[in-house]
């Protein structure tokens, strides 16, 4: 059933007229452009000022956070802990991709490889997220290590189970046959002949990821596993909050969850619309 | 349905179970037994011991003992349910989780159904009205929700409800210098409210866009569509053709979200200091109780196995199509 769609590129968009695709490319470009910005701005962000004389001051236009009962400014704080945030994700995301990626490629080898991988993920699955990083990351010692490898060492398997259902179709294909009986190896197959076909799934996958190893990472923190309390990250700042909660102080709570959570909703816009456009059913539309 | 195909069903999980009962218990052993934490040290808590005094410890925890063998008495004594003593609690692990449990289960399971009854609904009304503002408030809030750290979302219900308006109290399963035994049931419920509260507002997020998608999909479809043109208009058509067949679905989806939920109490409990599994397993975790965290994560691997298993019941039970048809595992 192909019906023409109704194009309806002349309408006004903001400034100039647009397609869809340019307004896809311009909500990534701009979600983008704001992480980016968050994650430069928090990495220069080094001694935050401290004066008692400010303490626990109510959102204003000189501190629009706050302050703490340092007198530290809470935008400051929440802005470099959000780029400590993304920062540890974008190591899980890098380590969960890496472990997915051969995880999926090894899955093309063989029936057994493939019962193996299918086994692993049924493992990793079967104990809740939370419990799992916290395991991982009480192996490693705890601190920072810890907890970049609580989240990078569990967040694959979504991605492993996307791969490996695409690598089980992918391999049913007569190329695959004939370079099989070509001599070719396993390895020289999963790389040259299916791992340029999933690049696609590889890219929002990841993207995808992102966003949850960032609340996990917030969340382990806040319990107490993951980075150290002079650390300025989310979790650190939330868990300090708990304290102040029955003073009535609720920016301490309030702004840092509301940033992280936006950076979240980010990176999911950014994901979301990556797929639409690589994914070939939705990018001429 | 009958006897024998039942018998299979079960003889088939059984075995699954118990596999992945040992997998689960053997992985989680290696990966404690691989951190650095020192059992001697975590019993001890830095008291002053001699030097013959340790090696006895030292000997009762079998730190030079090699690893297989570790894992062998640990899989001996979990056949016999002796999980070991926890050492921030200095009683039987398999009290304590019992104990724990139970707190654990009710407030999972009040939030489960709440969050499962009202995400439906949302999604239904949503779906029913796709493109109107309700649609458009649920889409918003469940993309806001999902997106927020639920142990966040607990921290503003606790500032909203307990601290500014004073309804509920802070936190604890009962009021303080109270025994647990002691405590009436309302001091008790009430401390229940805003821990199922918070997990109900996180868990119907999923379920509800689930049912949204689907219902938009079914309505859209071509038998809808001659129900239409029969004159069926308005809630009985979506009764009629819509429910029927996004119930089963979702029901299995909310089966499947035993995980989510187990991760969300954790978070949660933490929270509100509600005396649950989660925040003791929070507790063993960070003062390096490893035989009560052992226990906890094999009770949370039988706690996701059973949801799971329920979800495949519920498909079997309910779906008179699957019913008639052999399964194939």
């Amino acid at each position: 059933m192909i019906k023409k769609r109704e194009i309806d590129d002349k309408k006004q968009w903001f400034l100039y007229p647009a397609n869809l695709r340019t307004k896809t490319l311009v909500i990534i470009a701009l979600s983008a452009l704001i992480i980016v910005s968050i994650f430069v701005c928090g990495y220069f962000i080094r001694d935050i000022p401290t004066s008692f004389i400010s303490a626990n001051q109510m959102p204003s236009f000189e501190h629009i956070f706050g302050t703490d009962w340092m007198g530290r400014d809470m935008f400051q704080r929440t802005v470099a802990g959000l780029g400590l945030s993304i920062m540890v994700g974008f190591i899980a995301s890098v380590i969960s991709t890496i472990i997915s990626i051969v995880l999926g490629l090894f899955s093309s080898f063989n029936k057994f490889a493939d019962e193996c991988v299918a086994g692993i993920i049924d493992l990793f699955g079967s104990i809740p997220h939370i419990l799992l990083i916290i395991l991982v990351s009480i192996m490693f010692g705890g601190g920072v290590i810890g907890v970049v490898m609580g989240v990078g060492l569990t967040h694959w398997t979504p991605l492993a189970r996307v791969l490996r259902s695409e690598v089980k179709e992918i391999r049913t294909k007569e190329y695959i046959h004939l370079a099989e009986n070509l001599g070719r190896s396993k390895v020289w197959i999963a790389t040259k002949h299916i791992l340029p076909l999933i690049v696609s799934q590889i890219i929002v996958g990841v993207i995808l990821m992102f966003p949850h190893a960032i609340m996990h990472e917030a969340a382990i923190t806040f319990l107490g596993f993951g980075l150290p309390p002079h650390e300025p990250a989310i979790g650190v700042i939330l868990s300090e909050s708990m304290h102040y909660l029955s003073s009535g102080y609720w920016w301490l709570a309030f702004y840092p969850g509301m940033s992280l959570l936006i950076v979240v909703l980010l990176f999911d816009f950014i994901g979301e619309n990556v797929e639409k456009l690589l994914n070939p059913e939705t990018a001429q539309e | 349905m009958n006897k024998n195909q039942l018998l299979k069903f079960f003889g088939y999980k059984l075995v699954r179970f118990i596999i992945l009962i040992l997998v689960v218990a053997i992985f989680s052993f290696i990966l404690i037994d691989l951190s650095p934490i020192d059992p001697v040290n975590a019993y001890l808590r830095q008291a002053a011991v001699s030097e013959a005094q340790r090696q006895i410890l030292e000997n009762y925890f079998g730190t030079n003992v090699p690893l297989t063998t570790k894992i062998f008495h640990w899989l001996m004594d979990l056949i016999h349910l002796d999980l070991g003593t926890s050492l921030i609690y200095r009683a039987p692990v398999i009290d304590i989780i019992i104990d724990k449990a139970s707190a654990s289960i009710v407030l999972m399971a009040i939030s489960w159904i709440l969050s499962g009854v009202i995400g439906f609904a949302m999604g239904v009304v949503a779906g029913k009205n796709k493109g109107s503002w309700i649609d458009k408030a649920v889409k918003v809030y469940c993309y806001a929700i999902q997106s927020a750290p639920s142990f966040w979302v607990g921290m503003l219900i606790l500032m909203v409800f307990a601290v500014y308006l004073g309804w509920f109290p802070i936190g604890f399963g009962v009021p303080i210098g109270v025994k647990s035994t002691d405590a009436t049931f309302m001091e008790w419920a009430s401390r229940l409210v805003l821990p199922a509260l918070t997990l109900s507002l996180v868990g119907l997020a999923p379920i509800a866009m689930y049912t949204r998608n689907e219902l938009i999909q079914v309505l859209s479809s071509d038998y809808v569509l001659f129900a239409k043109s029969r004159g069926e208009k308005g809630w009985d058509l979506v009764k009629n053709h819509g429910i029927r067949n996004i119930l089963l679905p979702a029901v299995t989806l909310q089966f499947l979200s035993f995980s989510e939920l187990f991760g969300g109490a954790v978070l949660v409990e933490q929270v509100f200091s509600y005396p649950g599994v989660g925040q003791t397993a929070v507790a063993a975790g960070l003062n390096s109780d490893v035989p009560l965290f052992l226990g906890i994560v094999i009770f949370s691997a039988i706690f996701v196995f059973v949801g799971n298993l329920l979800a495949d019941l519920s498909y079997y039970l309910i779906d008179p199509r699957i019913k008639e048809s052999e399964f194939n595992d």
